[in-house]
């Protein structure tokens, strides 16, 4: 793999994980593992629920 | 495992290095104090404050985590304990930096320097740089690691646990009272900086629909493609940008040309709006477009400072420093500036930050210092590049558009008077093509800091990329974001008000703290947005300049609240039987005290009407009695303005000062009782739990910590 290729992956990764864009990947996995057998959420339905969780924590934001 | 032990010993080659970074930073510093009468490039302070940044982080930071905190990479954090998947869960520490430093970095450190750039270039760098290695990034880590061992409690719980329920309910007070402030100051700035510019108001309101676009593209068409959406955001909001520019020269240019008091009722409309809606209509696509702007936006700057390597046009010190009379903001240096540059150097706001969010996300005890220390630093450089780009500007400009109107009245030639008689030179004609440059109607009186800041690195930005051409479109392109920031501080800011009021009254009347409750929710909004509307509408309507007589006030509450951060800190130090290391936060803290308590006695006490809240009036009131209008009044109703304005930031000033006095003295109290106790007092700390997670302690992974992460199959 060129370097060029190993730096882009290397943005995106940053960028998914900092947007929380791969929540859902790891939230898959998590479901494989501890609730197997039972049908995991839509994408559709897991971002309304992670973006609705926020409601209650809109974080503080310095000036 | 604890991965940080091994590199305790030094190797020849890293003595080399650090001693080649000490001598840059000595160089640079030696440049700085000792070049007078002549003008020197940027450069110098960019080289004085990273060297001293890395030393500090290499040197200091790493004593503060090994022998004051004594992180402990074998004990688990809250994040890897607790483990949820939402609000506890262990982040990559890259990741985490990113989120913290957007967390704790806005239009604050923009601002302060800019504005403190009145009394020279060298009182400004001196305090962000000394300031945040001694005292605003130590704050911050140690807030961040007491709150991670304790569960990620807040602030004001902690200092309820720790101090008692005096601290712990003036702590709250605190924190509620500079959030209105904060918000008011905040909003004044993009006040000042839309007034009568169809360009910049046409390209802010824009972000209005591209934000509920993005809420609702991320949730009805491509879920969760948070990265697709915000590149589109960003796309669509630098075409609002230049379509601006074609609104200005259009038949709309009248419908976005807007007076003051219109911005100020629209912005509480909307701050009610923002608090009400449902966070993915709004806040949240506008926390992705405001965090992709910052970085982006921070790091062109970085790279423009060092290509251009532009001269600074301001002296070292100019003699406001001393004499107290400058028009930017009244006092002299101690204790002004240090209250004034407040992010950037310490920021008593970053506590709430450093408590509750980022502590449940640690992977590791040690990271607080990449993460406490290295994002406050990494924000004292940006304030450090925002006082150059106010310092490459020409002093006359500077002061022509930062003194208040009624010093300046409204046309270019009285301005250039007022400016010469303040011992500086500005002719009309170079005023009038100052704004050409940039395509607004004038520069005179555009006070707040934006507006000066986005001259300055449109000067950089041209200089860098595109040439004179583009002047105007990132004149704009600075003021969108430096507006995008503020309108996200005023969403979450109003936000988490309305959360605390609603807590608060929840303990007298139930439903109050079901946070969904449609009348509780829509009171407290408007409570809090009409509780910072007023201080706005005050700041706009002040006859004696706004952003004059509430910055100070805001400054005193930030530095408010980083005492308060601190003098939990070095209880918690004292009762954990680290007595001997207490001075690492309480020499910030008394320097802190000194500062504020200073600030907040002048502000209160001084005779002279320009700097005390009071005598101004007494001056104003005795002149109203008689029926006497006093510059630069031009009415009564503006004397009665006037009167009224004192009179509320001078009980203000009043409150601030007691509640620091009742914090610290009540700490003093308990560290009485902690020193003089037989018996170690009650920890409340969580019980260890041992880490099974393997993770780097820095920014980039030792070769040791390499071999450790790949037997345990981990991306570094």
């Amino acid at each position: 793999m060129t370097s060029l290729a190993e730096a882009w992956r290397g943005v995106r990764w940053y960028l998914r994980e900092l947007t929380g864009e791969s929540q859902y990947e790891r939230y898959l996995e998590r479901h494989a593992r501890e609730h197997a057998g039972t049908p995991p959420l839509s994408r559709r339905e897991f971002e309304r629920r992670r973006i609705d969780g926020l409601e209650p924590r809109p974080g503080s934001r310095c000036c | 495992m604890t991965l940080t032990e091994a590199r305790s010993r030094m190797n020849p080659r890293s003595i080399l290095i650090w001693t080649a970074v000490a001598i840059v930073g000595a160089v640079a510093w030696g440049v700085l104090a000792l070049a007078r009468g002549e003008n020197i490039s940027a450069i110098w302070l960019v080289a004085a404050a990273l060297g001293s940044y890395a030393i500090a982080y290499r040197f200091y930071a790493r004593f503060i985590v090994r022998r004051v905190l004594q992180a402990d990479d074998s004990r688990a954090t809250p994040g890897e304990r607790v483990n949820n998947g939402t609000d506890f869960q262990p982040m990559d520490r890259r990741v985490l930096f990113g989120h913290h430093f957007a967390a704790i970095a806005g239009a604050g450190p923009l601002v302060g320097p800019v504005l403190a750039a009145q009394m020279g270039y060298l009182p400004g760098t001196i305090w962000i740089i000394v300031g945040v290695i001694f005292a605003g990034a130590v704050q911050d880590m140690v807030v961040l690691f007491f709150s991670m061992r304790r569960d990620g409690r807040s602030l004001g719980q902690m200092a309820r646990d720790e101090i008692g329920v005096v601290g712990g309910i003036a702590a709250l007070i605190a924190v509620f009272a500079i959030m209105i402030i904060l918000l008011a100051v905040l909003a004044l700035v993009v006040v000042n900086a839309l007034a009568h510019s169809p360009w910049g108001t046409f390209s802010i309101a824009m972000t209005i629909p591209i934000a509920l676009f993005m809420g609702v593209y991320m949730r009805s068409i491509r879920p969760g493609r948070v990265v697709e959406t915000s590149l589109i955001g960003v796309a669509l909001l630098l075409l609002a940008i230049l379509a601006g520019g074609w609104v200005q020269n259009s038949s709309w240019a009248e419908a976005f040309t807007l007076d003051p008091r219109t911005l100020v009722i629209c912005l509480v409309i909307y701050g009610f709006a923002a608090s009400v809606l449902p966070v993915w209509m709004l806040l949240a696509p506008r926390d992705y477009l405001s965090t992709f702007m910052k970085i982006g936006t921070i790091v062109l700057l970085a790279l423009g400072v060092v290509f251009t390597a532009p001269v600074l046009q301001t002296e070292a010190f100019t003699r406001f420093a001393f004499s107290g009379e400058g028009p930017v903001f009244a006092g002299s240096l101690f204790p002004f500036v240090f209250i004034t540059i407040a992010c950037g150097a310490l920021s008593g706001f970053h506590a709430l930050v450093s408590s509750g969010t980022t502590p449940k996300l640690i992977q590791k005890e040690s990271q607080v210092r990449l993460i406490g220390y290295g994002a406050m630093l990494m924000e004292s450089f940006v304030a450090v590049m925002a006082l150059i780009a106010a310092c490459i500007l020409d002093p006359g400009l500077y002061f022509a558009m930062n003194a208040p109107a009624g010093l300046l009245g409204s046309t270019v030639e009285s301005a250039s008077e007022a400016v010469n008689n303040l011992g500086f030179q500005i002719t009309p004609q170079e005023l009038s093509a100052a704004a050409a440059a940039v395509q607004e109607s004038t520069l005179v009186a555009r006070t707040g800091g934006a507006p000066t800041l986005a001259v300055g690195m449109s000067e950089i930005f041209s200089g860098a990329f595109g040439g004179d051409a583009l002047k105007a479109f990132w004149y704009h392109f600075a003021i969108m974001f430096e507006a995008l920031f503020i309108l996200t501080t005023v969403d979450a800011g109003t936000r988490v008000g309305r959360y605390m009021l609603q807590d608060t009254l929840g303990n007298v009347y139930k439903p109050f703290s079901d946070v969904n409750w449609k009348p509780g929710l829509w009171f407290t909004s408007a409570v809090v947005v009409l509780a910072w509307g007023y201080f706005l509408y005050a700041g706009v309507t002040d006859p004696l300049g706004g952003i004059n007589q509430l910055f100070p006030l805001f400054g005193i509450a930030n530095q408010l609240l980083a005492a308060v951060a601190l003098t939990v800190a070095t209880t918690i130090l004292i009762k954990t039987g680290r007595a001997k290391y207490a001075w690492v936060t309480l020499v910030p803290l008394a320097w802190d005290a000194a500062v504020t308590l200073t600030a907040s006695w002048q502000k209160i006490f001084s005779a002279d009407p320009k700097l005390g809240f009071f005598a101004q009036r007494d001056r104003y009131a005795a002149a109203l009695e008689e029926g006497q209008v006093l510059a630069p009044a031009t009415d009564l109703d503006d004397m009665r303005a006037v009167v009224t304005n004192s009179t509320v930031d001078g009980v203000l000033s009043i409150l601030f000062a007691a509640l620091i006095v009742i914090v610290i003295a009540n700490a003093v109290v308990v560290w009485y009782r902690a020193l003089t106790s037989s018996e170690p007092l009650p920890s409340t700390e969580v019980p260890a739990v041992p880490s099974t997670i393997v993770a780097p302690s820095g920014l980039i992974a030792t070769a040791e910590e390499k071999r450790a992460l790949a037997a345990a199959g981990e991306r570094s």
